[in-house]
């Protein structure tokens, strides 16, 4: 009996994925828990694993395609088993509607199915006859009505966002009435030689997009900033890296990360979550750390920041940054952070604001380490100075609370060896 | 706190008691604030008692033809206290119904006015009521005059449908100002049992939001029955007297007085935004004097929720259903399906009723959509002549290229219930075919729908 492969849920919040690459072909024998394919979710590149043996059959989606979680992407059939793909007998009753558990969100589901299923899509009539009607593949969209149905709005969205050789349907809103493109258009329409380019949102720039309109617009930010002597800092690592020799490195991240790290557990007013109805302060320290990733960014999480030494904050951090921009990261590895921090330190930034991570209710915004001329003892001399700004959700922390705890950090950066109080 | 709820509505109309049901049903404790009788406008001096006036109206006008049928009741002989009495008793027990709804959703009905203040609360006379999830402002709207023609509410020569509807006795004469759903179901009423009605109607025809086709049958129909229809018509001057009321109207440059025993004022309804405490919580109108609000129908203060009439157009209780619907259930973190007002029905329920959804032609053409009209009347249709009931048609914009059903309008006795096929067909983006294809019980009225999407793609039968 053939099984369904559906595309997956393979991270908490993706609607949709886009298969970068199959890694089996139609026709090879594959065995459950073999990746299929690798799936581009709005957060990483994850694998999509076979549920059952047999030879995959009727791959349905290229590469390159986008399609919603749940839709029939291809068919595991037991070797030489047929799949219906020419005229037998014809498919039992329950064949139909059993093909239906592929909608968004269900539970993958061995199904007896029949190619007409493999491949259906949900849409409504019109969607249907205007799909007809232009030459679009209903199979290449996402359906945005009920239960995950294509409608109009989707075939005009996709017209829009492809090359507009899809001509929007018939009622257009007031006084926009449909203007012809001049020529059915090649996809160089903007192009880089042209006065625009149309880029299409990856998911992650998607999910970007969705996640902050939901911090700056709603979350009341205020931000403090300090500056802070870093010389005994450098001296220390100095120290610290000729101690380690060959066995690494520790950086001014590091030594950033892990006195936040130790100072959030002084207060843990800013080591908190804002959550409707409650704040939930945290006793462990969950420090996101944004890494930039081509095309957008992303916050994996050093766990238990506050109990790991310098070298083991450098490894992580480390490891994570590279799993980070190969698009490797697990779920669990960018979720749950309790407060974050963000170096713009490496592109000279004196510095800057970043925008809170909810439901965080902080986040640090580091700049560069820069020598600067200040006074000491009366005497001007030149120290190397850092700029730190924190962004605060006035819901949880009020100005004293933020300053209270970043005056902490300063003194941990400016004397380390508070760090061992 | 005994005075805290999820959510606090203000208002126990159709938008604010559906609201309240939706939010109880999703599990959260609710309490509704409410001055007057549960349900609003629509159940106790709107929707609800004009229906069993407009019925009693059909029965008066049913058995005027009884002979032709068949039977002989005798003489006839109406009483406009009686069936008010009835449409009172029809009220009441829709309030009642309610009240019912409330107690079985173990919803907290506070009597009395409220009033809005920061922080999501609502105090009403001493106690102060406060919301953990958001307050719904659910006031709706109310009946106005025109003061600036000297045509104030004085409650005996000119009134409103508030006054209208508790009259003991048909007035001899009446002028309807408007005709709108109001002024023509009034009109229906009132004539039926006995008034010398007219109709003054300052745009160019009766229902003028409502496709021409539609407002030439209606205009047919009332002539045809006696009732004076005077559209395109400006009141310059009233002169309000003990007994009468004169009205100068200027009919297309031709001057003209209508004097009457009573003027029933049904143009336009005033917002209830006044001494609410809006202004207090930093909630913004629009111009029109709505509450303005975004796409969830949140107001400009976080947390303050308007729903129904005092969001804005369509007042229709059926809007104010939904949209209490779909705020509840955005509060309880559901996503509910977007409201498209664009396929919100429209029902006048005067006889022939007339119900429509969607774009007018005249709209089809201002938006240069290439589209074909079919159309159905009834007087084709073999149930429509078997009740004689063969006034009006069923009328199909189709778009020409996809199908599409634009728009559809209903002038017959059961169009109120007839557009429904035409509102699920445009909800699920049938095309006229998916229309057709449906088999129609015959003989049916509905079968005249299916007729008509037949005939806007040129395969009509009965016909």
């Amino acid at each position: 009996m053939p099984t369904n492969v559906y595309m997956e849920a393979l991270s908490p919040t993706m609607e949709e994925g886009r298969v970068v690459k199959w890694h089996k072909k139609e026709g090879d024998p594959v065995t459950t828990g073999d990746t299929l394919a690798e799936v581009e979710t709005d957060k990483a590149v994850m694998d999509l694993v076979a549920r059952a043996d047999g030879v995959l059959r009727q791959v349905a989606v290229a590469e390159g395609e986008t399609v919603a979680v749940g839709k029939v992407v291809a068919i595991i059939a037991a070797p030489g088993e047929a799949t219906g793909a020419t005229p037998g007998p014809a498919p039992q009753p329950a064949a139909a509607p059993a093909a239906r558990s592929g909608e968004r969100g269900a539970v993958p589901l061995a199904a007896p199915v029949t190619p007409p299923d493999a491949t259906r899509v949900k849409a409504s009539p019109l969607a249907r006859r205007i799909a007809k009607e232009t030459g679009v593949d209903l199979k290449l969209l996402t359906g945005s009505g009920p239960g995950g149905r294509v409608v109009r709005r989707d075939l005009e969205e996709a017209g829009r966002r492809e090359k507009g050789d899809v001509r929007p349907a018939a009622v257009q809103p007031a006084a926009a009435p449909v203007v012809p493109l001049p020529s059915p258009v090649s996809p160089a329409v903007g192009g880089r030689g042209g006065a625009y380019e149309d880029v299409p949102l990856t998911q992650i720039r998607k999910t970007i997009a969705k996640r902050l309109v939901t911090s700056l617009g709603p979350v009341p930010h205020f931000f403090l900033t300090t500056e802070v002597d870093m010389e005994r800092a450098a001296e220390a690592r100095d120290a610290l890296n000729r101690q380690l020799g060959d066995q690494g490195k520790v950086s001014f991240n590091d030594v950033i990360l892990k006195a936040t790290a130790l100072a959030l557990t002084k207060h843990r007013a800013c080591n908190a979550w804002f959550q409707d109805d409650h704040i939930r302060y945290w006793n462990e320290v969950h420090l996101g750390m944004a890494v930039a990733v081509e095309d957008g960014l992303i916050t994996p999480v050093l766990r238990h920041a506050d109990a790991k030494s310098l070298a083991e904050i450098n490894r992580e951090a480390r490891e994570l940054a590279d799993k980070a921009r190969s698009r490797r990261l697990q779920p669990a590895e960018y979720t749950g952070a309790t407060f974050s921090v963000s170096n713009l330190g490496m592109f000279d930034i004196d510095q800057f604001t970043a925008v809170i991570n909810p439901p965080e209710a902080g986040i640090l915004a580091v700049g560069t380490i820069t020598p600067k001329p200040v006074a000491v003892d009366g005497q001007v001399v030149t120290r190397r100075r850092l700029r730190l700004t924190m962004s605060c959700d006035h819901r949880v922390i009020d100005g004293a609370t933020g300053a209270a705890f970043l005056r902490t950090l300063k003194q941990m950066l400016e004397n380390p060896l508070a760090m061992l109080l | 706190m005994a005075n805290q709820f999820d959510v606090i509505i203000l208002g126990g109309g159709p938008a604010g008691y559906v609201a309240a049901i939706r939010s109880a049903q999703l599990g959260m404790s609710t309490a509704l604030i409410e001055k007057e009788k549960l349900g609003g406008v629509c159940v106790n001096i709107g929707c609800i008692p004009t229906k069993a006036l407009l019925h009693s109206a059909y029965v008066a006008n049913l058995l005027r033809e009884a002979k032709e049928f068949g039977v002989e009741a005798g003489t006839l002989k109406t009483d406009y206290g009686v069936a008010m009495q009835r449409s009172r008793r029809v009220s009441d027990q829709n309030s009642k119904g309610v009240e019912f709804l409330m107690k079985k959703n173990k919803i907290t009905v506070v009597k009395g006015s409220g009033t809005l203040q920061p922080g999501r609360k609502v105090k009403v006379g001493n106690d102060v009521y406060e919301a953990k999830k958001a307050v719904l402002i659910a006031t709706g709207t109310r009946v106005k005059g025109l003061p600036q023609i000297g045509l104030d509410i004085n409650k005996t020569t000119v009134i409103s449908s508030d006054e209208a509807l508790f009259l003991e006795k048909a007035p001899p004469s009446l002028a309807i100002v408007g005709a709108g759903a109001v002024g023509m179901e009034f009109a229906n009423i009132f004539h039926a049992f006995g008034s010398k009605v007219t109709l003054i109607e300052v745009l160019p025809r009766l229902l003028p939001l409502e496709d021409a086709e539609a407002s030439d049958a209606l205009t047919k129909s009332y002539k045809k029955r006696g009732i004076d229809v005077l559209a395109g018509a400006k009141l310059t001057k009233a002169t309000v007297g003990k007994d009468k009321v004169v009205l100068d109207v200027d009919v297309s440059g031709a001057k003209q007085k209508v004097e009457a025993t009573a003027v029933l004022m049904a143009a336009g309804r005033a917002v209830n935004t006044e001494d609410i405490g809006l202004k207090e919580c930093g909630i913004q109108l629009t111009d029109r004097g709505f509450i303005k609000v975004d796409q969830n129908l949140q107001t400009s203060a976080p947390g303050y929720f308007a729903i129904g009439d005092v969001a804005g157009p369509p007042m229709l209780a059926h809007k104010g259903f939904r949209e209490g619907v779909n705020v509840a259930e955005l509060l309880a973190g559901k996503k509910p399906h977007a409201i498209k007002y664009d396929n919100v029905p429209s029902v006048t329920y005067c006889h022939p009723e007339v119900a429509s959804i969607g774009l007018t032609e005249e709209q089809c053409k201002e938006r240069k959509v290439d589209f074909v009209v079919g159309r159905f009347p009834f007087s084709a249709n073999g149930r429509a002549r078997g009740t004689g009931e063969t006034e009006g048609f069923v009328k199909i914009i189709r778009d020409k290229r996809y199908g599409e059903i634009l728009g559809a309008h209903i002038v017959g006795a059961q169009a109120s219930e007839l557009i429904h096929e035409l509102a699920v067909a445009r909800e699920n983006e049938y095309t006229v075919e998916e229309v057709e294809l449906a088999i129609h019980a015959h003989p049916t009225m509905s079968e005249a729908v299916a007729e008509a999407a037949l005939d806007s793609l040129g395969r009509v039968v009965h016909l």
